[in-house]
């Protein structure tokens, strides 16, 4: 067994954010932690929450492994698996699906050849389909890492996709 | 134009920062409170306003203000429900996103009100961007002495902090949102104990809802009794409303409660009519959980009454002919939609979103799903439409939280008012997936307006 520890650990800068999240909470409740320390950890390792990520997170947190994975395991937020490095996350709920979200679903698949649930074999892009995330009025739309992407057409999808070749292209 | 209270300033350009937003009279709630009220006077001013909670139940915010444990020497709570999951809503994300500050001083006022010495947002996690924008809200009401340690020299001291949740719908429902802020999987606790008096950390909690929050201060502002003057009957003040679907102006829109349902989809000051020049099919005026309406039964109720934008009118006639204000999420369809398919996708939002605790919200929510999926893509048998009704009927009220009502309401209004369209999607496999049913043996509602 490699040291997980040496594995996965957050920088020093990282640790002092830790620290400050920690101190939102009353003294001994540091478990209440765990959802924020989660985010931090899935955006630090690779987008996704890893058996060692989790097992660093829970030693942060002095709290048993099996707690941070009934955690990881029950919020959709929570990749559990590697993701592409853009991940579309496509809301289908009803205020969506009047306003052409299946369409947009459709559009993307073709467009990227993959099917829900699935990656690009260059690791570059993840379509999900997810439920309402309260950009009803702004529908079809999208969650693109941070931020949501709305009003959604066919060729804003194609300028999206281009946006993020462009950017991925420049950051390797 | 109706009364606006908290989105009056939401044009001014530069509202969001500090600067601007206490120019333009922000914080003055704070002023008047910490120094010229008690605590309980605040809390008794809220009672006479009449303010009922936004987020969707409509309890009265004093009352639960007052039902609080004090017991000495343990701290108290109050925590901001932002966890805006319900499909149809978005008004909390506006008032976070736009009006930063009004959230921040309201929190300050009733955090004082109730003696929460640390008060915390929980906000989804899908808004990923705007904690961003509240801590900096925080960070500059602190510097000028409205947040943090004694507080205008008052000796109240108050922190707020933002939680950020991780996707989980149920985490809006008050107990799963307090398990969730302990760090644990959004289950829903068994009541009681009540969270006023055990809630995060054991401790006495208030949960209330982001525009709740915020309607404190016009509250504090002009008094309770001004407040209730607004709106009619006991729909008092202005409600915040997010309109959806098959319109002209889907948006945020502040309303005083005295307009009907008909101005408030066919004036330009609000949705602007339904889009394409398309006919009014059915509506949910109040988040997804609430029951469908087709046109005729939303413009007017069974006794013929123009139906009214508040919580009376809206419920007008039960769950039969009438249905809620629920948390103010408007959703409209159009003549070209189907209610089959639209009902459809709620049914796989809470079997999505079903925390799993209570067998028949668990299994009855993936079983509804699976018979309306049947009934969409053409497979369904006339006896599936009851076997629905049926499995809905035995998820109501018998659940630990109202996630399973929640479920079962929609597809039990949505047979009730449109059976006709799930049995020609039984009785016509092929067409059914190739053009939808229209808009049936409903009143035009041209007919209904004029
Ligand atoms: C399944 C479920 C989801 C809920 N989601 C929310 C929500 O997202 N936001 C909210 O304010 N209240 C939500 N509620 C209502 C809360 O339980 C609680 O009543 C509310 O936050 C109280 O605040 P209020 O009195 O100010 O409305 C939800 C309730 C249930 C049962
Ligand atoms: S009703 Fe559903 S969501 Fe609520 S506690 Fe039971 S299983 Fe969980
Ligand atoms: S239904 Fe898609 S954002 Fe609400």
């Amino acid at each position: 067994m490699p040291n997980v520890l040496n594995m996965v650990k957050f920088s020093d800068e990282k640790l002092k954010k830790v620290d400050a999240i920690i101190a939102r909470y009353p003294a001994g409740k540091q478990k209440s932690a765990l959802l924020p320390i989660l985010h931090l950890a899935q955006e630090e390792f690779g987008g996704w929450l890893s058996v060692e990520t989790m097992d660093y997170v829970a030693t942060i947190l002095k709290i048993e492994p099996i707690e941070v994975y009934e955690v990881a395991t029950f919020y959709s937020m929570y990749n559990l698996k590697p993701v592409g490095r853009y991940m579309f996350e496509v809301c289908q709920t009803g205020p969506c699906m009047l306003k052409g979200s299946d369409d947009i679903i459709g559009y993307i698949q073709k467009k990227l050849g993959i099917g829900v649930g699935e990656t690009t074999p260059d690791g570059l892009f993840s379509l999900k389909t997810v439920e309402c995330l309260g950009a009803c009025g702004y529908a079809p739309m999208m969650q693109l890492g941070k931020n949501f992407r709305e009003h959604l057409t066919p060729e804003k999808v194609d300028q999206i996709i281009e946006e993020c070749r462009r950017t991925a292209a420049a950051n390797n | 134009m109706g009364r606006k209270l908290l989105l009056e300033k939401a044009n001014v350009p530069g509202i969001r920062g500090f600067e601007v937003y206490r120019r333009e009279g922000g914080y003055a709630s704070v002023e008047k409170a910490l120094r010229n009220m008690t605590p309980d006077q605040v809390t008794e001013e809220v009672k006479k306003s009449g303010l009922r909670g936004r987020g969707g139940a409509g309890f009265p915010t004093g009352m639960k203000w007052s039902f609080l444990a004090k017991p000495e020497g343990v701290p108290r709570y109050l925590v901001c429900n932002a966890d805006e999951s319900e499909p149809g809503t978005f008004k909390d994300r506006y008032l976070m996103e736009f009006l930063p500050h009004l959230l921040i001083e309201g929190l300050v006022v009733s955090s004082y009100a109730l003696g929460s010495k640390a008060t915390y947002i929980y906000i989804r996690g899908e808004y990923a961007w705007i904690p961003d924008i509240l801590e900096a809200a925080i960070e500059e009401a602190r510097a000028a002495g409205f947040v943090g340690k004694n507080i205008l020299g008052t000796g109240f001291d108050c922190e707020i902090y933002v939680h950020r949740g991780a996707g989980a719908y149920i985490c809006g429902e008050e107990t799963a949102l307090i398990e969730s802020l302990e760090g644990k999987r959004g289950n829903p606790r068994i009541k009681p104990p009540f969270p006023a008096v055990k809630g995060v950390w054991d401790c006495p909690t208030v949960v209330n809802n982001v525009e709740t929050l915020a309607a404190v201060v016009p509250i504090i502002n002009i008094g309770g009794e001004e407040y209730a003057k607004i709106g009619v009957g006991k729909s008092t003040g202005t409600k915040l409303i997010s309109a959806c679907g098959n319109i002209n102006k889907p948006g945020v829109f502040e309303i005083d409660m005295t307009i009907s349902v008909e101005e408030f989809i066919y004036s330009d000051e609000y949705c602007g009519g339904i889009a394409n020049g398309k006919r009014l099919k059915a509506c949910i005026p109040g988040g997804s959980s609430v029951p469908i309406l087709p046109a005729n039964l939303l413009l007017k109720t069974v006794k013929g009454e123009k139906r009214m934008m508040n919580y009376e009118s809206l419920s007008d006639g039960g769950f039969p002919k009438g249905s809620m204000m629920g948390s103010g999420g408007f959703i409209v369809l159009d003549e070209d939609q189907c209610v089959v398919r639209h009902t459809l996708t709620l049914a796989r939002f809470y079997r999505h979103e079903s925390c799993g605790q209570c067998s028949p919200c668990r299994e009855g929510t993936g079983w509804m799903e699976k018979i309306l999926k049947n009934i969409e893509t053409g497979k369904g048998k006339k006896s599936d439409i009851d076997l629905l009704w049926d499995i809905q009927r035995k998820i109501e009220g018998n659940t630990i939280c109202p996630l399973g009502d929640a479920a079962a309401w929609p597809v039990a209004a949505a047979i009730r008012h449109f059976r006709d369209e799930f049995e020609w999607h039984v009785e016509n496999p092929q067409e059914c997936l190739v053009r939808n049913f229209g808009l049936a043996h409903y009143a035009d509602p041209l007919e209904v307006t004029a």
